[in-house]
């Protein structure tokens, strides 16, 4: 076992070998490492975020499908109060229109039964003179006697 | 077994001889055909063996490292690139819980640690004789070398000169950040004035001059230690007949499996603890 130049040898290779691990093994390798854990990070952050911001989306939807609901309740009843409206209205004018109808009906009866009246008045005063006429037997002057008669059918 | 049934202790100190080359003491140059001739070969030799496996196996963890680096992206990461990030993410925990300064070298200094001397303890696993027996093939084919003088020892981390050499550097490193962080007056201050106030002065030196000098010595000699022992087991394992090998060196090379991680993971946390200290003021 002797102490030698080998020792030297050996001190030579051994800062040989340091000097190039130093230069070309480590920093590339660590280097690499260090971009890696920084990649690894901003994804975890990344997903962090996404994971956030689908909770937002989600909370937001679910707003959105709520006012949705709220809103379309409202416009339901709002419809169905204007139906209702609309078949009141409808209802009162149709009620309006029958009794418009019926009295314009009243009236045209009433203006044609007086027409009738008239008509037939003219026709009873014609009649009781031709049944004069005929029971007396003579003429009578129609003008003398026009008088009677018009009082007569009136009183008809 | 090695080569033509040579005794137990020859065998095992066949095992633990590094491939030495060096001066002779007449002045030749060449390798060394025994552990004396390596011995006599003083400091000014080397162990080709510890120095070839272990930049071999640095080549081959920068490379794979390198091909997982030019290829770091932020897409999902498969196969090689997923345990290189594994590895960086691991040793990037360990350097942040520790250390709280900042230092662009002392991350890369963990990783580089944690893998090389991981590698150079894997080598422990392999079973004693399979690439000693590579060796002394091309040794005695391709050089013509004689086979009882062709030593390899494949576990670098079994050499205390490679150990060493790692916990040295670290020493110089500590130094190194101990003077840019507190100046020279503090980290002079530092070793002379504490614990006993200046009226102690050599004693505190001596005090917090050992432990300075302990932190590298202990790095390297606990990591030694370790991967030494465990392949002496594995050496004496296979002095067994070859039928009864397995049922001692499974078990032992399963526990193994934990001890060369574990040191390779001391290792590279001591060194952090060390260099995070050298930042901090007392």
């Amino acid at each position: 076992m002797n102490l030698n130049l080998t020792l030297v040898g050996q001190a030579i290779s051994f800062a040989i070998f340091v000097w190039f691990c130093m230069k070309f093994v480590w920093p590339p390798v660590i280097a690499a490492l260090e971009e890696r854990s920084k990649k690894i990070a901003d994804g975890l952050e990344a997903a962090n975020r996404a994971s956030r911001d689908l909770e937002l989306a989600q909370e937001q939807a679910d707003k959105i499908l709520r006012d949705s609901k709220e809103n379309a309740a409202e416009i339901i009843e709002q419809a169905n109060k204007r139906a209702n409206q609309m078949i009141d209205e409808a209802k009162e004018q149709v009620i309006a229109d029958g009794k418009r109808l019926r009295e314009a009906a009243q009236a045209e009866i009433e203006q044609d039964a007086l027409r009738a009246k008239e008509a037939l008045r003219a026709q009873v005063s014609a009649l009781a003179f031709a049944g004069a006429e005929k029971i007396l037997g003579a003429t009578i002057d129609e003008k003398a006697h026009s008088e009677i008669v018009e009082q007569l059918a009136k009183e008809l | 077994m090695g080569i033509e049934s040579p005794s137990a202790a020859s065998y095992i100190k066949h095992h633990l001889q590094n491939l030495t080359f060096g001066q002779h003491p007449d002045g030749t140059w060449g390798f060394a055909h025994s552990a004396k001739e390596a011995a006599e070969m003083g400091f000014w030799a080397i162990h080709l063996d510890t120095l070839a496996v272990s930049a071999a196996l640095g080549l081959l963890f920068l490379w794979l490292f390198r091909i997982a680096a030019k290829k770091a992206s932020t897409d999902t990461p498969t196969g090689l690139q997923n345990f290189v990030e594994l590895m960086v993410e691991f040793v990037d925990g360990s350097v942040k819980e520790t250390f709280h300064g900042k230092s662009k070298v002392i991350a890369p200094l963990a990783l580089t640690i944690f893998v090389w001397v991981f590698l150079l303890n894997l080598m422990d696993l392999v079973p004693v004789d399979f690439l000693p027996a590579v060796a002394q093939f091309i040794g005695v084919n391709v050089f013509g070398a004689d086979p009882h003088h062709v030593y390899f020892k494949f576990v670098p981390t079994t050499d205390l000169n490679a150990t060493l050499g790692m916990s040295l550097s670290v020493f110089v490193l500590i130094v190194f950040y101990s003077i840019k962080v507190k100046g020279i007056s503090g980290f002079v201050g530092e070793l002379t004035l504490q614990p006993f106030g200046k009226w102690m002065i050599p004693f505190n030196f001596l005090l917090e001059g050992v432990g300075l000098l302990a932190k590298p010595v202990s790095l390297a000699l606990r990591l030694f230690g370790n991967l030494y022992a465990g392949e002496l087991i594995f050496i004496l394992i296979a002095l067994l007949p070859w039928g009864l090998q397995w049922a001692l060196s499974v078990p032992w090379a399963i526990f193994h499996i934990l001890v060369i991680v574990l040191q390779a993971f001391i290792f590279m946390m001591l060194t952090i603890v060390y260099l995070s200290m050298a930042h901090e003021d007392h």
